[in-house]
């Protein structure tokens, strides 16, 4: 039965597109239609055939329908390529919507659709006009997607030509498919309009649950996905609603059984009766366990679904925990998948039989999947109370075994039951020493660090293991040092011999003069200072009680569970992730990208009405990453907590910059950065800025105490950019009462920090009266924009082509209105952020600018917004894509001010 | 959004693009290179079948040497991107006359690009049941040059019956004999510990149905179920017949069955496709007749030698009897030498999957066979690791039997001609995963 359509692909030694010019010109049908297998096949492979345009089109007129599909086929590939010869098909697609017979209407209406050229569009409304109210119902459905189609390339055109109208219509059509389709359409431009324009009424409502019972599995998809908005007014509508779809959950396709659970589950949460409810749940668990029969693909969307599902409704699945155990052929990611699921279902009645598999599991092949499960028991035994002895002792049989990374594993978990159950299962402490020389792994040997340093007063030889660890202090990495630091004090602490106390020395010392970790460093300072003031509190704080862990394999936020609980079946429920997180343009954004397929876009890309940067580029310039809503500020350092026994903490850096007598003139008001309250008089407001391509520290002393103040000198600590002073601080003697102003210059990369970038300055700042004061400042990126940041338009082009699309990254501002052009770009333009071009989209207009951070890196930048209306998307690319969180604070500050 | 695709690539193992079609504009043209970059050419390989790179999300399944590819930008419902995709190779395989993979791709590459533009518009699966499909897309498999007739003649009523009630099914056929066959083809999935206690165990079966029916017939089926006869004894309000019902947990229907009276009545009644179809899936968990018990001893002699027995029973009727059962016992990677005796079958050890696998043509009922074995080992010395024992695992097929207990009480034909019908009724069990741990 099978064809031989490959000779197609066969090249011939002449020039294949003269050859195949000449075949398409045949006088003969056989040969024309032949040629037109062959231009098709090139296509299929990637060969460019655009320069046959005319010829193809000059076989479209023909009887035979099957010649006809091929020519559409390659109409829809290369029509945007050629757009004013593509007019020249218009007529013969005219002529076949209003052909007799309706298969071809219907070809030529669905074709038409696919064609996004302007110029066609327009000819498309009349015949789709005519095929929405076509005698025939198969033109109508195609019709009806068409309409959606349409509204994708030119949205208000369907509004002006009252097309919604006529697909609203459609919904109470007779025949079925035309309403799940229209249905379909509907949902679609719903989803990517503002306006309401389909609303589900109950008469809506009524109408497609009686369709639902007669169109095909695909069309029940569609009406369920799109009824799973309605709103039910009460308890027994719901119920009704309910009724109606339940008989779906037999159904053969999954996709129709995940969205009917969708459904039956948002309307569940309106429904009282526990009766009602609890039988829902009976009925919902045979289906869903049914699917975990399907394809293994199929399998593993169902698994992330059903994971969502037993953390709303535990009891569906409670009694069928069984179904979920592993078969030693099911793919890795069904098997981690249901591992997941097997922890959620886990209970004191079935905890044995699911122990009994997770050590089975433990033993098998898969690194990741052994990991996983060793895991899993320590998550029961946080979970399940009762069940944590024979967590354990199934723990320690798996430590047993001495397979490196079983062990390490389990170490890991036993750390955490110690702090889910304290003074409770320590005697197992001796079984895990024997077990340190194993350990190579950073997370295994910090938590073995902990159980040490926890738990030094049983421990015989405490101090010895330690000791072990310490040799090779400075190559551990930052976790594990910190729990060496950490169990060092806790030990010294708890047995104030003399090994620990050389311990304690040598630690301190690493950790304070070896290392460029601030956050080790701080933590050694604090315990240092700790030890030599206070021993007593030192141990107040180092061994006060720790609260007792819960258990977290309920995970997901309530409101996101909400929220992934409507998208069942859907991206959103695999991801466990809102769609707004991966789904990141706007449809009407998303268009105006090229197809890879046609360089010649990118001639064309850079007028004011047409400059989208991604023209052409590698891959539509969509991005992966979302941002959060704001940057969690760097924690403060631990000083805060016990300020009082800092004293000189800083000034044991002997670096700092002594100050000169001179006074600068008043300026704008500046932020508070140390209250008098705070400063026993002594108040200083601070703010970083920019002048004459120059960052400057800008500060103002204000004197409220009752002595004269001198001899002021500041330190910055080491942070994300390496800002520090360039000279030495320049404020005079502050008599009581008076103020001074100064500007001091900053230079950049001389302190640089490691670890997470953030945007916060910390500052001492000393006099001779007083003693030394700490602030934090937040500053704001804008200052680091550099003069140079202009870009010309076609490198900005380039620079936005040639970086990868996981360096983009957006974020909107929901509530920012920006009023005036011109202002606004003159704003960003004082700030160094350079203004590169703009174009219109619909109704919203997008501006591109650009902008350079010292040391070279740019950062291309893409507003879109509605002039004068709240909302403002910013899209930003950059070679160094962690700034980002900074570069969206300050155009939000920018964009404000 | 039901939307299930915004384009669809079809590639083989080396990641060339055998054919593809864009459905919608929001994904570019060159995202397969993606595709082929960040999944085919890495580890991830395998790992997920649902992935995100940059803007757009990719879902994939390999079947045979084909990777199918689903690339959407958007909340696309990825539970109908996949059955699309099950259903869409189930189509071509039925134009195809079975076969799916590069070649065939390659061979029919017109057909399937008539058939992508078909059963999905702008990213929304429509009709796509090959009985439908095939009145007007004839594209028959090999057509003689000389063919008179062009294949673009009009189909009178094909464009009805697509969007049709009865959308599965077309009007005007005619046989000289009504038959039905139907198929009962049952898996066991069991999963036993080494002690012998069921771990899990389950029926998943399926009825199968062959129909070459006159005209527009309603079909009724009732099965020995429990809730149908209660259902059926509370409607004739007489008590229930204390025959053997069983419990099934779950049923899952061809799109042709009416499931609301399903839901209210209990009764399967359906207009039947022409030819052959899955009616229903079904799945039992109580009472499950197994028909073999396994029972392993593997002890390891030391360091190299290892001692294998498996028993095998056989526990259904003695006048019934077993076909192609297959043992497969695992041995250690590092397997040198093997010694066996078998009472029944052959047995020989196959490296390529380490075990040894052993074979029985025919199996009669209530009996039993054994095999010994004697296992030495390479001795390595730096194989520290003990060896992880993976499960026997275990295939066959027993006719005229079925290990939930199911049987077909009747099947009405009825067609407005009243013509006679002949129902042939098969049943079968087959090993699903049947799985002992040792």
């Amino acid at each position: 039965m099978s064809r031989n359509d490959s000779k197609y692909f066969s090249t011939t030694k002449k020039g294949e597109i003269p050859e195949l010019k000449e075949e398409l010109n045949s006088q003969y049908k056989d040969k024309r239609k032949d040629a037109v297998k062959k231009v098709i096949a090139a296509m299929t492979v990637g060969k460019d055939v655009s320069s046959l345009f005319t010829d193809v089109v000059n076989c479209m007129q023909t009887e035979n329908l099957e010649l006809k599909k091929l020519v559409y086929l390659y109409l829809i590939n290369y029509a945007k390529s050629q757009p004013d010869l593509a007019i020249l098909a218009v007529n013969t697609f005219v002529k076949d919507s209003q052909d007799p017979n309706p298969l071809i209407r219907a070809l030529a209406v669905r074709t038409m659709g696919c064609i996004r050229v302007d110029k066609i569009t327009e000819y498309l409304c009349d015949p789709l006009q005519r095929c929405l109210k076509d005698d025939d119902p198969y033109v109508r459905k195609t019709a009806a997607i068409c309409v959606a189609k349409l509204y994708d390339i030119n949205a208000e055109l369907v509004e002006d030509r009252g097309f919604l109208d006529s697909l609203k219509d459609l919904i109470s059509d007779n025949n079925p498919m035309v309403v799940a389709n229209a249905v379909a359409a509907l949902a679609e431009i719903q989803d990517n309009s503002s306006r309401p324009i389909f609303e589900l009424t109950s008469t809506t409502l009524t109408k497609l649950l009686t369709a639902l019972n007669e169109c095909t599995e695909w069309g029940q998809v569609f009406i369920l996905d799109a009824l799973s908005r309605y709103k039910a007014a009460d308890a027994r509508e719901a119920e009704n609603i309910v009724e109606r779809v339940t008989p779906r959950l037999q159904h053969a396709n999954c996709a129709v059984v995940l969205s009917s659970v969708k459904m039956i589950l948002q309307q569940m949460e309106l429904i009282t009766s526990t009766d009602v409810v609890r039988n829902l749940c009976k009925k919902m668990a045979p289906p869903l366990v049914t699917l975990l029969s399907a394809e293994p693909e199929i399998q593993y969307v169902a698994l992330r679904n059903i994971n969502l599902i037993v953390q709303r409704r535990p009891t569906i699945l409670a009694h069928e925990i069984k179904v979920f155990f592993c078969k030693y052929n099911d793919p890795i990611y069904v098997k981690m998948e249901k591992l997941e699921i097997m922890i959620k279902l886990a209970s004191d009645r079935n905890i044995d039989q699911v122990l009994l598999e997770f050590k089975e599991y433990a033993t098998e092949v898969d690194v990741d999947f052994v990991r996983k499960a060793v895991r899993a028991i320590g998550r029961c035994a946080i979970k399940l109370e009762r069940a944590a002895e024979r967590c354990i002792s199934v723990l320690l049989e798996l430590i047993k075994i001495k397979v490196n990374y079983v062990v390490q594993e389990a170490i890991i978990v036993i750390k955490d039951i110690f702090r889910r159950y304290p003074n409770t299962y320590e005697s197992i402490i001796a079984t895990l020493c024997e077990n340190l020389d194993t350990l190579d792994e950073p997370e295994a040997k910090a938590s073995m660090i902990w159980i040490i340093g926890e738990y030094a007063e049983r421990i015989d030889n405490a101090d010895e293991l330690l000791e072990s660890f310490l040799e090779n202090f400075p190559e551990e990495p930052a976790q594990v040092q910190l729990q060496l630091l950490t169990a060092t004090v806790k030990l010294f602490l708890k047995k104030p011999t003399e090994g620990p106390q050389q311990m304690i020395q040598v630690v301190l010392n690493n950790a304070t003069a070896e290392t460029d970790n601030p956050d080790l460093r701080d933590r050694a300072y604090i315990y240092w200072r700790l030890l030599s003031t206070d021993p007593e509190a030192a141990k107040d704080v180092v061994l006060a009680e720790k609260p007792v862990i819960t258990d977290d394999s309920n995970q997901l936020d309530p409101s996101l569970l909400d929220e992934l609980l409507v998208n069942i079946a859907t991206l959103s429920s695999v991801y466990h992730k809102p769609p707004d997180a991966f789904v990141t343009r706007t449809h009407s954004l998303a268009q105006k990208t090229e197809d890879g397929d046609y360089p010649e876009g990118d001639e064309i890309g850079y007028s004011e009405s047409h400059a989208n940067p991604a023209n052409g580029a590698a891959s539509p310039p969509s991005s992966s990453y979302s941002v959060p809503a704001s940057v969690a500020p760097a924690s403060p350092p631990p000083s805060a907590l016990v300020p009082d026994l800092l004293g000189d903490l800083m000034g044991m850096d002997d670096s700092v910059v002594p100050l000169d007598q001179t006074a600068t003139p008043a300026g704008p008001a500046l932020p508070i950065v140390l209250p008098a309250s705070t400063g026993q008089g002594l108040q200083i407001s601070a703010q970083l800025t920019r002048q004459d391509g120059q960052i400057f520290y800008s500060m103002l002393f204000e004197n409220s105490t009752q002595v004269p103040l001198d001899g002021f000198m500041i330190q910055f600590n080491k942070n994300t950019f390496g800002l520090a002073a360039a000279g030495p601080l320049q404020v005079p003697q502050l008599q009581p009462g008076t103020s001074t102003r100064t500007l001091l210059p900053m230079v950049l990369f001389q302190n640089m920090s490691q670890g997470p970038p953030n945007s916060l300055l910390q500052v001492a700042v000393k006099n001779n009266q007083q003693p030394m004061w700490y602030f934090n400042d937040k500053f704001s990126f804008h200052v680091l924009f550099t003069e140079d940041g202009k870009m010309e338009r076609s490198t900005f082009l380039e620079t936005w082509r040639s970086l990868p699309d996981s360096n983009e990254v957006s974020k909107d501002f929901p509530d920012i209105v920006v009023g005036g052009v011109d202002v606004t770009l003159d704003l960003l333009a004082a700030s160094n952020v350079f203004f590169i071009a703009k174009r219109k989209n619909a109704n919203q207009d997008v501006f591109y600018f650009s902008a350079k951070i010292p040391r070279g890196t740019p950062l291309l930048v893409e507003l879109t917004t509605v002039v004068g209306n709240p909302g403002v998307k910013c899209a930003i690319k950059t070679p160094s894509p962690e700034m980002s969180a900074f570069f969206f604070e300050a155009i939000e500050t920018l964009l404000r001010s | 959004m039901p939307v299930a695709a915004s384009a669809i690539y079809f590639l083989n193992l080396r990641g060339d693009v055998l054919i593809n079609r864009l459905y919608r504009d929001d994904v570019g043209g060159n995202m397969v290179d993606a595709f082929r970059t960040h999944i085919m050419q890495t580890k991830e390989l395998g790992t997920c079948p649902v992935r995100q790179i940059g803007g757009c999300s990719f879902f994939y399944m390999r079947i045979s040497n084909v990777y199918i590819v689903i690339v959407v930008s958007n909340n696309a419902n990825v539970a109908c991107a996949f059955k699309f995709v099950v259903e869409a190779v189930a189509l071509f395989r039925s134009y195809f006359g079975g076969a799916f993979d590069e070649d065939a791709i390659r061979n029919n590459f017109v057909l399937i690009y008539e058939l992508l533009d078909e059963i999905m518009d702008f990213g929304y699966p429509q009709n796509l049941s090959p009985e439908i499909l095939k009145l007007y897309i004839t594209q028959e498999g090999v057509r003689s040059p000389f063919s008179s007739k062009p294949s673009d003649r009009p189909v009178p009523n094909a464009t009805l019956q697509v969007t049709g009630a009865v959308g599965w099914r077309r009007e005007g056929l005619v046989y000289k004999k009504n038959e039905v066959f139907l198929d009962i083809v049952e898996s066991v999935n069991l999963l036993m510990s080494s002690k012998g206690s069921v771990l899990r165990c389950d029926v998943t079966g399926k009825i199968l149905m062959k129909c070459f029916l006159s005209g527009m017939p309603d079909l009724k089926l009732g099965l020995n179920d429990k809730i149908g006869l209660e259902k059926e004894a509370q409607l004739k309000s007489r008590p229930a017949k204390s025959g053997k019902s069983i419990e099934l947990d779950d049923v899952t229907f061809h799109q042709c069955v009416n499931l609301t009276r399903f839901n209210s009545e209990k009764t399967v009644s359906f207009v039947p496709p022409d030819g052959e179809f899955e009616l229903m899936k079904y799945r039992i968990t109580e009472g499950v007749n197994l028909p073999f018990k396994v029972l392993p001893t593997i002890k390891e002699l030391g360091r190299s030698r290892i001692e294998v027995n498996v028993k095998v029973k056989s526990v259904f009727g003695a006048k019934m009897f077993a076909l192609g059962v297959v043992v497969k016992i695992p041995v250690p990677k590092q397997t040198a030498k093997t010694n066996f005796t078998v009472t029944s079958g052959r047995a020989k050890y196959n490296a390529s999957i380490d075990s040894l696998v052993w074979k029985i043509r025919k199996f009669p009922g209530q009996t039993e066979s054994t095999l010994s074995a004697e296992v030495e080992l390479i001795s390595t010395t730096t194989e520290k690791k003990s060896w992880t024992r993976p499960p026997i695992q275990m295939e066959f097929q027993v006719p005229m039997f079925t290990a939930s207990g199911l049987r077909v009480r009747f099947l009405k034909v009825w067609e407005k001609s009243g013509y006679n019908t002949v129902e042939w009724v098969r049943y079968i069990t087959k090993a699903g995963s049947y799985e002992i741990r040792c």
